[in-house]
């Protein structure tokens, strides 16, 4: 099994965002996905910076791929993808519909990221025939039906689950972030690169629940797979993806890493994530229930 | 018939009375769903059966109505034969279009029915015309739902670009997040509206008269809490009041309906073909009401559209039905966001 970098969720200052993946090309990752995908506004990096990130990591080794943006509203988003389709050298991960049709008529390799609603093998089956090689699952899909979609899966065509990190819920033309300070998103300021994992929001009980990401909306908990990557790997898996967050994101990849080569044992990695990740662990989607419901170890920590 | 001259108004019927009214008072077209979850108001005592939605068809048709049908979830994958025979009897029924989100199943029903209006539904989140002509150059769909994002210059830029006739929502329940892509009622409680046609599902509220106030949970998840002189609202997810950085607001969005009413004339003149009302979920009362005004406000923005003003008595008879008894025009008013 693969293991790749999803693309950077948060605002981050250009300076770290380079530093960040001049680490990333030191860690055993295969696959880096890169570039903005929540909100057109956020400008610390230009297309041509993530195209010189993209060149560095490929010369280290890494298969590099461009993510489009989820929620493509103005011609200036759409002069954006246009850039993005026609880099001609990365292969490019379609996060909408308006993505797909521009790299089918392209002819261009793609894959369907995990905003693209691949519910069944119809679909799956028709991005397969317009170009698609790999395929994210959305993430609130079961591992029962991923059993179904991997069953019909057209040949060539491989599988990634998103497998750790806050969950990207929902998307929205209203910035949460600014709403939060009280400003309108045309003169945001750029709060949300204060939250640099998010802004949590707690129910009035302070039960955290979700996370506010500027126009994105992400689980407060941390979906984590670790202990899930045997079930995976029987299910036909090819890659999965961790998230980045502000800290830890080389170790959490080192700890995938060895547990995916069988160096680690999962209930040790999970141990030693508790203390690396931003929030508590959730995996309910996999097993079919609530996402924010958690399972995998949690007997053990009721217990302790 | 130019489009601008044709704008039609398409209003929601949860059941065969809600159906009947809506014709009756000027509705265009009216939009169902069947019994089960393949639309996205799968709820309980709502939607058609077979012999409804044939009396349906034919009550409409008798009246110069037309009717849609929506099949507007993603067909889950063991469970696909259900979608595709919702498609076969909609096409038996005599329906008029079916609104599809799953480009799979849309691939179905152009391959057998070629012949069957096909629309996008809001539900397939396409939010630029890149989008839509996909789907138009692939299904030959004739008309897309925007999702309740688009400020109002976008969406002009939009139908400038496209072949598609476009559809707007006009009135009713807002949703803040992209239809199609929210997950946020299945992180909570399993159920999305793109798995299982339902947003903050009935069956996970709990209310709870506490010592606090009044109590509304979703699967034991606490999303408000009321005082005395508080109206309480359906506890729909994201219009819940949470706590950022220790201040306690409405963290997402207010209770509130979204009504375009005022903008009726700039979306006539930039060519929109239909203005949809939500609210299948809603009484027959409801449908009445909004039925009227809309009809009424439609037909005054088309005669005259220079000197169309909202009637201050429309308003009123709206707030009476409005969620939450607020209005906003949403993110077709670019501050909103």
């Amino acid at each position: 099994m693969k293991l790749a970098l999803g693309p950077i969720l948060y605002y981050w200052e250009r300076e770290t965002t380079f530093s960040f993946y001049d680490e990333i090309a030191a860690s055993p990752v295969d696959i880096v996905y890169l570039g903005e995908t929540v909100c057109s506004r956020r400008h610390t990096l230009r297309t041509e910076d993530w195209l010189e990130i993209a060149d560095k990591l490929a010369a280290a080794g890494k298969e590099v791929v461009l993510s489009s943006q989820a929620l493509i509203e103005s011609e200036s988003d759409l002069m954006t993808l246009r850039r993005i389709v026609s880099n001609g050298k990365f292969m490019v991960e379609a996060n909408d519909m308006g993505a797909v049709h521009l790299l089918a008529a392209a002819k261009l390799p793609f894959v369907a990221g995990p905003h693209i609603n691949t519910y069944n093998p119809q679909t799956l089956a028709l991005l397969a025939d317009l170009g698609a090689k790999r395929w994210v699952m959305p993430v609130e899909m079961s591992r029962d039906a991923l059993v179904h979609m991997q069953a019909a899966r057209p040949a060539g065509m491989e599988t990634e689950v998103f497998a750790y990190g806050r969950l990207p819920l929902a998307f929205s033309a209203r910035c949460f972030t600014a709403r939060h300070h009280n400003l309108p998103k045309d003169d945001c300021q750029f709060r949300c690169m204060d939250y640099k994992n998010g802004l949590t929001l707690n129910t009035r009980e302070g039960q955290p629940f979700l996370a506010l990401n500027g126009t994105q909306t992400q689980s407060a908990s941390v979906y984590n797979l670790i202990g899930e990557l045997d079930a995976m790997r029987e299910t036909g898996v090819d890659v999965a993806r961790v998230s980045p967050q502000a800290f830890f994101t080389a170790k959490i990849l080192k700890l995938f890493r060895e547990v995916m080569d069988n160096r680690l044992p999962a209930q040790s990695a999970m141990q030693q994530m508790t203390k690396l990740m931003p929030a508590q662990a959730c995996d309910g989607y996999w097993h079919g229930r609530p996402g924010i419901e958690q399972s995998y170890l949690a007997a053990a920590e009721d217990a302790a | 018939m130019s489009p601008k001259a044709s704008l039609e108004l398409v209003c929601p019927a949860g059941n065969l009375p809600a159906l009947k009214i809506a014709v009756d008072n000027g509705a265009d077209c009216v939009y169902m769903g069947f019994k089960d979850n393949t639309n996205a108001r799968a709820f309980p005592g709502l939607n058609f059966d077979p012999a409804s939605a044939r009396e349906g068809v034919r009550y409409a048709h008798s009246k110069g109505a037309r009717v849609l049908l929506a099949l507007n979830t993603f067909p889950q994958s063991e469970k696909w034969e259900r979608w595709q025979a919702a498609v076969d009897n909609a096409v038996e029924f005599g329906i008029d279009a079916v609104i599809l989100a799953d480009p799979g199943l849309m691939g179905y029903a152009a391959k057998n029915y070629p012949n069957l209006r096909l629309h996008l539904s809001v539900q397939g989140s396409a939010t630029n015309y890149e989008a839509i002509n996909f789907y138009h150059e692939h299904f030959g769909i004739r008309r897309a739902v925007i999702p309740r994002v688009l400020s109002l210059a976008q969406v002009e830029q939009v139908v400038k670009n496209t072949p598609v006739e476009i559809e707007l929502f006009g009135f009713g329940g807002l949703c803040v997040m992209v239809e199609g892509r929210c997950a946020l009622s299945s992180y909570a409680t399993g159920e999305s509206p793109n798995t299982c046609g339902v947003c903050s599902p009935a069956k996970a509220v709990r209310w709870e008269q506490t010592p606090k106030g009044l109590e509304s949970r979703l699967n034991g998840i606490l999303l408000d809490r009321y005082g005395k002189d508080e109206n309480a609202g359906y506890p729909t997810l994201c219009k819940g009041r949470f706590e950022v950085n220790n201040e306690t607001y409405y963290a997402i969005e207010e209770p509130t309906s979204l009504n375009t009413l005022e903008m009726l004339p700039e979306m006539i003149a930039m060519g929109i073909a239909a203005i949809k009302i939500e609210g299948r979920q809603r009484s027959p009362a409801y449908v009445e009401q909004v039925t009227k005004v809309w009809r009424s406000a439609i037909d005054a923005a088309k005669r005259a559209p220079d000197s169309y003003a909202v009637n201050p008595a429309w308003m009123a008879q709206l707030n009476k039905v409005a969620e939450g008894q607020q209005n906003t025009l949403g993110a077709y008013h670019r501050p909103w966001k």
